[in-house]
């Protein structure tokens, strides 16, 4: 890919999600009442931010040219786990999900590092783990939180007026970017998925930066889990299902390069954004009674979207492939 | 003063094949030092052996006095030792900046200060005569602009000695200066760099002393001005210019000079690499492409063959221009090539010899789709027998094969096409005496039955035994075309050293 | 010298046994014939034909869409749609025999279409992964992604997402029948993995496949025309995971576009690299595929049958993947 498409694709990656963005939120906004009303922003943002939790950790792995198909199971780990600790207070449950996350991303960051074997196989063999881990915790059912502690406010409780889930997306995320433009790990996260070997043989620790990348993946899917279950009052052991590939999905369509080396933590949060508004949207338009576009209509659409996108990132780079 | 870098005695195998063999390098303070010889020869590894990359199977090496063995790139770089790498290794969509400060960041807070690194990159540029935006992806510039990034960011390091691999391969003439003009900064300083070229000119422009390598051996050290560009090329090839003229059967020659072509590619172009380009290939003919490495060898004869496209220029094959743009077209036109890179373009390595001999011919050994096994075994035993294959049976796995029988099987699956024109890039390259004496042989043999080879070879003196016919290039072009008693060693390495012209002085001077 | 002592394999250099090359060479025959030998000493009735019939439905879903996804991986890919295009077959199927997409001139006629039609989409979409693949060329994991996430939707879109009830025992025939008692499903499943471990060894395509998975520039400069074969290898994943949507919905007696398929392309993928087939293509065994979905299987029903809890057994699946994976790993050294 030579420099103008570069540009071109992460024009089209920066500014389409962000353009796409806005044209949605002006068509909903023309076309139904109440749709920037506070009620339906503040759910879109509590419900959307336990996905860009995922996403932002996809974000990272992506970049470096990975895979982390582990996240969903991981949320759903997440979530038994911080509501079996719920009666015990907010941190015991925050640190419980959290810890749980940490160590499915431990795992995956030894399988993968030092075992040498492929992030796809290995996310998707913790995949299945996780969810068993999470099954046998909840005895194959989900665990009721408890509502004493103020756990529960992790979820559904506002701070100034905003939700608290959204929050923490908006901190970690604020967090993510810092990390990925002003520290030397963040750099070297973009360098490994550029070009590994280069990376390595300018003497950048590329081993050890990726296993981190991994466990901090882990890390905010056990976060999404906490909040999975503050949310909705439960953990839930099967949830999750489908998660990784709707991050996968979000990051792609904010213009992170598959093949790793480019990406933005922004646009990946305005791709999560992207994904949520169009279910949100065919909500209002059933609620509106003009056509009905059942709720599986967003699958398709999401996955046109995608298409889209990978369609346009595919052409680019054949077509500079020629040119050189 | 005890020298900065002295290397002794430094062994290094590869699956069991030596590629180094007791070799040595010294490099003083403050000097510059050439470090050439043809690929394969050792250069490379040399250097990845001191730079961590590979460690050695036995051999010391001094730096600044002390017994070092680094164990990664990163070691070496603390210990003062950067590496600028002939393909550009750096993160291409990254800023210039990051390029050039990755892995010795400057921090405000605790954080990356970003100012001072752009101020930095800037300052370490303006020593090139680069003034650019340093914000902007190193993807945005020329690949000479790369290059000097890439220089940059290894005299960043403020290094002891800095380990130049073919730095100037993407540079113009007023660049290379710049260059020059580095490097005599860094030596005023006191920083030694070792530099490997191809480019002869360059060698003599900058460096103080050279050391010659061959088989994996150090061959000569030499102050540079009292070595002449002849000895020097002769020492790199190895080969005493003293040498008998090449016996040659003329009766071969002239029967081959009457027959129509079967391959004649006129004024070929592609990408950077190759510029003008012309040879032709007769039945029953062995015509040599020579050439340093980079000179457009194997660009033009991928093209010839399909697996890239030209940018102009015209390839007749059996008579018909241009018809060739696939591989799939080229091997039912009668085409055959044996690739350079045997391991990553040749050999399927889980595939047994019997389906690697037969996978071009695989669409012709079926019947409605169904492999005929019976047909396909007798096939495989006879090229066994014919080419002498050492290997447990046809069922075994070829990447147990040794490099030499994987390239006779390579050979096989295009002698069994039946191929008009047999191309083969280094066709003897990694394999040991024994089976490149064979594999020469063979080559003599088929020819005689009226295959027309093509054939690109680093060795020299293999090419000036083998070849009736040679096209010497130089920097992308057709430099010369020696046959009959004008192809030797001599004339085809004056061609190589200074085109044309030296060449006929060669011959009848 | 030198060139003869390298010439020989290395396990004529050693003539004494060596441990871990059979075990990475038919670790999953050891593995599965273990399994066997250790549920006849502690698991009650194993030795029934109720046991054979129960672990052999359960796994020929799974084997059959891993048949497709051994030779998608063979070539160096991967297919995730496969889980999705199973849901879409599954609701096309009962959509055309129940006579909702157009009217049906006569009942055999339905079922006649019921079977083939469902498939053929099947087969376009996995030609359209190909194509995604080969001519736009998209990385195959993000490639078959698209049909992942669209495909359930598309089958939820077509029935509303409404689960398809019926009894239709000549269509059902393909998940319910028997043939001297045999399931015919297990029939079906054996035909098509000999058939297609056959195509691998013996044709010309075949061949192609795995020369394009073991090193994809040679089998190119060696004149293979890589794009078709790679297209024909996604449409047989696609078909093949439309013949197993019908076995599914035909044992369930209903089609949940939901359910159907739900994580097959894990399932399918699992197998495959329990098998013994390299993830990263160029050396496949449809057999050991086979192989390995009846080792999961069995591990499943083994801790199962001696109460152990269904998930726990997904941890032990994990482990065993891993394993599986890493061991064909040092073998490959």
């Amino acid at each position: 890919m030579n420099a103008i498409s570069l540009k071109l694709f992460q024009g089209i990656g920066r500014y389409g999600v962000l353009l796409a963005l806005v044209a949605l939120i002006l068509f909903g906004w023309l076309r139904y009442e109440n749709f920037l009303g506070a009620f339906n922003v503040l759910s879109v943002l509590r419900y959307n931010s336990m996905f860009a939790l995922v996403a932002l950790g996809m974000c990272f792995v992506i970049i470096t040219g990975g895979i982390d198909l582990s996240v969903g199971s991981t949320a759903a780990l997440g979530s038994v786990v911080a509501a079996l600790l719920s009666p015990y207070g907010v941190m015991p449950g925050l640190l419980g999900g959290l810890a749980a996350g940490l160590a499915v991303g431990a795992c995956n960051a030894f399988i993968i590092t030092r075992l040498n074997i492929l992030p796809f196989i290995t996310t998707l063999a913790t995949m299945l783990a996780a969810s068993g881990c999470a099954l046998l915790l909840a005895n194959n059912q989900s665990v009721s939180v408890s509502y004493e502690t103020g756990f529960v406010e992790l979820g559904q409780g506002d701070f100034l007026g905003f939700p608290i889930p959204a929050w923490i997306a908006l901190i970690t995320y604020l967090l993510g970017s810092l990390i990925i433009n002003f520290t030397s790990f963040g750099r070297t996260v973009l360098a490994i998925g550029g070009n590994e070997d280069a990376a390595r043989l300018m003497g950048l620790p590329a081993q050890r930066v990726k296993a981190l990348v991994y466990l901090a993946s882990g890390g905010l899917a056990g976060l999404a889990g906490v909040i999975l279950a503050a949310q909705f009052g439960a953990g839930q052991p099967i949830e999750g299902v489908g998660w990784e590939l709707f991050a996968i999905a979000a990051v792609v369509v904010g213009g992170t390069l598959l093949t790793g080396g480019v990406g933005s933590v922004a646009s990946t949060l305005a791709g999560v954004l992207l994904l949520g508004l169009i279910f949100n949207i065919l909500n209002f338009e059933n609620g509106l009674g003009w056509i009905s576009l059942s709720a599986y209509w967003q699958s398709v659409i999401r996955g046109a979207f995608l298409l889209l996108v990978v369609a346009i990132q595919a052409r680019l780079s054949m077509h500079t492939e020629e040119a050189a | 003063m005890a020298p900065l870098l002295s290397m002794h005695g430094i062994d290094k195998r590869f699956a069991g094949i030596p590629v180094l063999r007791s070799a040595e390098l010294v490099v003083e303070r403050g000097e510059i030092h050439a470090l050439i010889g043809q690929n394969g020869a050792g250069k490379s590894t040399m250097i990845k052996i001191l730079t961590g990359y590979y460690r050695k199977d036995a051999g010391e090496i001094l730096f600044d006095g002390r017994p070092v063995e680094f164990s990664s790139p990163q070691e070496a770089q603390r210990a003062g030792i950067s590496t600028i790498y002939q393909e550009i290794n750096l993160v291409p969509y990254r800023s210039v900046t990051e390029n050039i400060c990755l892995g010795r960041e400057k921090r405000r807070f605790g954080l990356l200060d970003w100012s001072a690194m752009h101020a930095e990159a800037q300052a370490l540029l303006a020593r090139f005569k680069i003034d650019i935006d340093v914000r902007r992806p190193l993807m945005a510039y020329p690949t000479a602009v790369q290059q000097m990034v890439a220089i940059a960011r290894a005299i960043g390091f403020e290094a002891k000695l800095v380990i130049m691999d073919e730095p100037t391969s993407s540079l113009d003439e007023r660049e290379v200066e710049v260059l020059f003009g580095v490097i005599r900064q860094l030596k005023e300083a006191g920083v030694s760099v070792i530099f490997v070229s191809h480019k002869l000119d360059e060698l003599y422009a900058v460096c103080d002393r050279v050391t010659i390598m061959r088989d994996g051996r150090t061959i000569q050290v030499a102050p540079m001005a009292q070595l002449s560009r002849l000895d020097l090329v002769t020492s790199m090839l190895g080969r005493e210019l003293s040498q008998v003229l090449h016996e040659r059967l003329d009766t071969s020659n002239a029967a081959g000079e009457a027959r129509e072509t079967v391959l004649k590619v006129q004024n070929l172009a592609v990408g950077r690499k190759v510029h003008d380009v012309s040879f032709e290939v007769r039945p029953g003919e062995i015509v040599g492409l020579a050439g340093l490495l980079g000179a457009g060898r194997t660009e033009s004869v991928r093209v010839v063959f399909g697996a890239d496209k030209p940018d102009g220029g015209t390839i007749g094959f059996n008579g018909r221009d241009n018809a060739i743009s696939t591989p799939s077209d080229a091997i039912r036109a009668g085409m055959g090539f044996c690739t350079e890179d045997r391991k990553h373009e040749g050999i399927i390595p889980d595939m047994s010899v019997r389906e690697n001999l037969t996978l071009a011919l695989m669409p012709q050994l079926a019947r409605r789709g169904i492999v005929d096994e019976a047909r396909s075994r007798e096939i495989v035993d006879s090229f066994i027998k014919r080419l002498g294959i050492r290997c447990a049976g046809p069922e075994q796995r070829i990447r147990e094969l040794s490099g030499g029988n994987q390239q006779k099987v390579l050979l096989a699956r295009w002698l069994c096409m039946n191929p008009r024109l047999l191309i083969l890039d280094e066709p003897t390259r990694g394999i040991d005496v024994g089976a490149k004496a064979e594999i020469l042989s063979l080559i003599h043999e088929l020819a005689g039955q009226g295959l027309g080879v093509l054939m690109i070879s680093s060795e020299l003196e293999e090419v000036v035994e083998a070849a009736s016919r040679i096209f010497v290039l130089r920097d992308g072009r057709t430099a010369a075309e020696l046959k009959g008693d004008a192809v030797t060693e001599q004339s085809v390495m004056a061609a190589m050293a200074h085109g044309d012209q030296s060449a006929r002085e060669a011959v009848h001077g | 010298m030198a060139d003869t002592a390298a010439t020989l394999p290395p396990a004529h250099r050693s003539p004494r046994f060596d441990v871990r090359r059979v075990l990475t060479r038919h670790g999953a025959w050891i593995a599965l014939a273990l399994l066997i030998l250790v549920n006849f000493a502690i698991t009650p009735n194993f030795a029934t034909w109720q046991t054979l019939n129960v672990n052999l439905t359960q796994v020929c879903a799974i084997v059959i869409v891993g048949v497709g996804m051994t030779l998608v991986i063979a070539t160096g890919g991967i297919d995730l749609s496969v889980g999705a295009l199973m849901a879409i077959a599954g609701a096309l199927a009962p959509l055309i025999f129940l006579g909702k997409l157009f009217p049906l001139p006569h009942p055999a006629v339905g079922i006649a279409l019921a079977f083939v039609v469902p498939v053929l989409v099947a087969a376009a979409l996995g030609w359209f992964n190909g194509w995604l693949v080969t001519r736009i060329r998209i990385q195959p994991i993000i490639a078959t992604l698209v049909l992942f996430i669209a495909g359930r939707g598309i089958a939820q879109v077509f029935t509303n997402g409404n689960l398809q009830v019926f009894n239709l025992p000549s269509f059902q025939f393909i998940g319910l029948g028997r043939i001297f008692g045999i399931p015919f499903q297990a029939i079906l499943m054996i035909t098509i993995v000999v058939a297609a471990a056959w195509m691998l060894r013996r044709t010309v395509f075949g061949r192609q496949i795995l020369a394009i998975g073991g090193n994809e520039r040679a089998a190119r400069l060696s004149g293979i025309p890589v794009a078709s074969v790679k297209q024909r290898v996604y449409l047989i994943s696609g078909l093949l995971s439309g013949i197993a949507g019908l076995i599914v919905i035909a044992r369930n007696s209903a089609a949940d576009a939901n359910l159907v398929g739900l994580g097959m392309e894990l399932d399918a993928i699992a197998a495959v690299a329990v098998g013994g087939t390299l993830l990263t293509g160029g050396r496949a065994t449809v057999i050991g595929t086979l192989v390995g979905a009846l080792i999961i299987q069995l591990v499943r029903y083994t801790l199962l049958a001696n109460g152990v809890p269904d998930a726990a057994a997904l941890v032990a699946k994990a482990a065993i993947i891993v394993l599986a994976v890493w061991l064909q790993r040092q073998s490959h050294r």
